[in-house]
């Protein structure tokens, strides 16, 4: 990958095979644990009837799904507000099935620009911005799992088991800053 | 068919507390988390909220080395939008009223 470089309207960026499919296959991870979430919601005749859906109420069990859909407010983990807690289980029921909808479909736009073997990619600004906030689950997802901290080295000891996964993390890291850049230029 | 119950009110003044919590806008956070870039962050407050460059730089710096900024306030609906459009792009937001 060469760093992208904005070309008038387009963003234009390049992929070989290999990084194609990590990009590809993580994306595609992603959006099928958002997929999976928004299955969850509950089904009801009034929200058939008003077209209005709700989501659950409740944040995921799942730390990951937890970052990629935060709360509305700040909870006490040991003593929370028990008035921002019924609030914050509204507002969740309220936005999280479009939320969901966005996130979904910004890993739709990488997965019909990224070719699977790889090669040119040309982005238009709205493609280039939903590379940009799906790159960006994609590193929360990873950042999450892999427990990453402000000051993680570029390499972890080999005997860490995060180790071989933290290239991919740093890989991605400047994908998505080098995108940002070119979008900015 | 139905007529609202007539009920007999007892008229409470409100508290000077009460006044002030009605009338304290909302505020929308930005808390600072390990994965999110600094130059990703600053682009979205930019993008979001029609801040200049060094607005947003400033901002973006305030969570970095606080932990958290507040970036826009004002009615709960505009505060709770922004804060819908923040998730969006996966930053971690939440929304308070202002103490």
């Amino acid at each position: 990958m060469k760093r992208w470089i904005r070309d008038g309207d387009i963003v234009v960026g390049r992929l070989d095979r290999q990084e194609a499919a990590v990009v590809r296959g993580l994306v595609s991870q992603i959006q099928d644990m958002l997929m999976a979430r928004a299955e969850e919601a509950p089904q009801d005749e009034l929200a058939e009837l008003t077209g209005i859906r709700t989501g659950p109420s409740t944040a995921p069990d799942d730390p990951i799904l937890g970052r990629l859909l935060p709360d509305f407010h700040r909870l006490d983990p040991d003593a929370p507000d028990p008035a921002d807690v019924d609030s914050a289980a509204a507002l969740r029921s309220l936005h999280e099935p479009e939320l969901l909808e966005q996130k979904v479909s910004a890993c739709d736009v990488v997965l019909s620009t990224c070719a699977p073997d790889g090669g040119e990619i040309r982005l238009k600004i709205a493609e280039a911005e939903a590379w940009l906030s799906s790159l960006n689950d994609v590193r929360l997802a990873l950042g999450t799992a892999l427990d990453v901290t402000e000051d993680m080295p570029d390499e972890l000891p080999p005997e860490d088991p995060r180790s071989p996964h933290l290239g991919v993390y740093h890989w991605l890291t400047w994908v998505q800053d080098t995108l940002v850049e070119a979008m900015m230029a | 068919m139905t007529t609202p119950v007539e009920q007999e009110r007892t008229q409470v003044e409100p508290t000077g507390a009460e006044i002030a919590a009605e009338d304290r806008p909302w505020q929308t956070v930005v808390w600072n988390d390990p994965v999110n870039l600094m130059s990703y962050v600053t682009y979205v407050f930019q993008k979001l909220f029609g801040f200049s460059r060094d607005q947003a730089t400033k901002l973006m710096l305030d969570v970095h080395h606080k932990g958290k900024a507040i970036v826009t306030s004002g009615t709960k609906d505009k505060v709770e939008g922004d804060v819908a459009k923040l998730h969006a792009a996966g930053l971690w937001a939440t929304m308070q009223r202002a103490s």
